[in-house]
């Protein structure tokens, strides 16, 4: 969706975020306006005194690594967000995280690869990773390389059988022009919850503000809903949990709903590296909602170890070999 | 401004001689189009709530049109 945050789920988690929420901030001045880098934060929000202890978790997860943030009473984050609905008990800011438009920022990472050499080939499409390298096409013609990454998210296990990468279908919204009418991404502290959700369907409410005053709300959780079709029960559900938090959304003009589906594994994180099948067939897939977030990172690491460079983070969590699941914070 | 009563809200911004309705977003100035409602070219903020279509709107005492936005 656009949203850039450090995630506190787990230390791998955490360590793979920071560091490409810090990289994302690096390129900031180098990316064009529509790509719509904007520093506006994360306003984490706890309707009641559970929430406002989960709060209190993670500015002192935050804080002990670093990463600045401010706890907001009752008051403080109305005037945060005047919007809100009244009686929220508090919040989490965290001024450090962003938002960006995904495909223009995708469209600019494509221009630099292609300034540097790399070819891209429209139309064809890769029926299986080769063992020894490289990759055949639907044509039944090969593309010879040192190696092939499969990158193809929620469709990865076509290319690479038995990878436990799963569809996990979410819907989103985008409003007409509403400008200030939320100033940060705004995410309630059930979101973790819903996240975690094993295999019930789930919304959790989120919502993104785009420079021109557009604003995109959602969230929505479902496996097995492999179709691309809008799946309206679900879709209200989502925007009944939205209109809890910000009852004035009800008044607004939305202009689009769209489905897609992320990539989701067991244990919440990426898998970034060799393969299984074989050393020349790379992975770079199971992102679920942190796509966007991590994807400098990940690009980061398969560099660093295709060239045989020491990683900027242990790259062990995301390795597809690790059998047991990482601690998470919140079981 | 007065108006007859049955006039419509865009009929009343023309009177008053403004041509700007609302702004594209690359700030470019809009006006009507279709007059019937579908083009949403004709927007202006009524009473605060903005993205109204002026052509489907109807003048009524008191009402406070926004335009150029």
């Amino acid at each position: 969706m656009g949203h850039l945050v450090v995630m506190d789920d787990s230390e791998a988690q955490f360590a793979l975020t920071s560091y490409s929420v810090s990289l994302w901030r690096q390129l900031a001045p180098e990316l064009p306006s529509n790509v719509e880098y904007d520093p506006c934060g994360t306003l984490w929000l706890a309707v009641d005194e559970e929430e406002m202890q989960e709060v209190r978790r993670k500015q002192a997860y935050y804080s002990s690594r670093n990463v600045p943030v401010e706890v907001l009473h009752g008051e403080a984050v109305k005037q945060a967000e005047p919007n809100l609905k009244p009686g929220m008990a508090g919040g989490l800011l965290v001024p450090g995280d962003a938002v960006l438009y995904p495909p223009c920022a995708a469209g600019f990472l494509l221009r630099k690869a292609r300034a540097s050499g790399a070819e891209l080939m429209l139309g064809k499409s890769v029926k299986r990773c080769l063992p020894e390298g490289g990759v055949e096409l639907d044509d039944g013609s090969k593309l010879t390389a040192g190696f092939s990454l499969n990158a193809t998210g929620p469709w990865s296990p076509c290319l690479s059988p038995n990878l436990p990468v799963r569809k996990r279908k979410g819907h989103l919204v985008i409003t007409d022009r509403y400008p200030g009418f939320v100033r940060h991404q705004i995410v309630e502290l059930g979101y973790l919850k819903s996240a975690h959700g094993a295999s019930k369907d789930s919304v959790a409410f989120n919502i993104q503000p785009r420079k021109n005053g557009q604003m995109l709300v959602g969230s929505s959780r479902q496996y097995g809903a492999d179709s691309n079709q809008v799946d309206p029960p679900i879709l209200n559900r989502m925007l009944k949990r939205a209109l809890e938090y910000l009852p004035g959304l009800a008044d607004l003009a939305s202009i689009r709903v769209w489905t897609g589906h992320r990539a989701a594994t067991p244990d919440k994180l990426p898998i970034i590296g060799p393969s299984l099948q074989s050393d020349r067939i790379w992975l770079a897939t199971g992102h679920e909602g942190l796509g966007i977030t991590t994807s400098l990172a990940t690009g980061k690491l398969v560099a660093d170890m295709l060239l045989g460079r020491p990683t900027a983070i242990p790259a062990g969590p995301y390795a597809a070999a690790r059998s047991s699941p990482c601690e998470s914070t919140h079981n | 401004m007065r108006v007859p009563s049955g006039t419509v809200v865009a009929a009343a911004v023309a009177i008053a001689g403004e041509s700007r309705f609302r702004r594209s977003v690359s700030g470019e100035a809009r006006g009507p189009l279709c007059g019937m409602g579908t083009c949403m070219e004709c927007r202006v903020t009524i009473d605060g709530r903005p993205h109204c279509r002026s052509c489907q709107t109807l003048c009524a005492q008191g009402m406070i049109v926004q335009t150029n936005e």
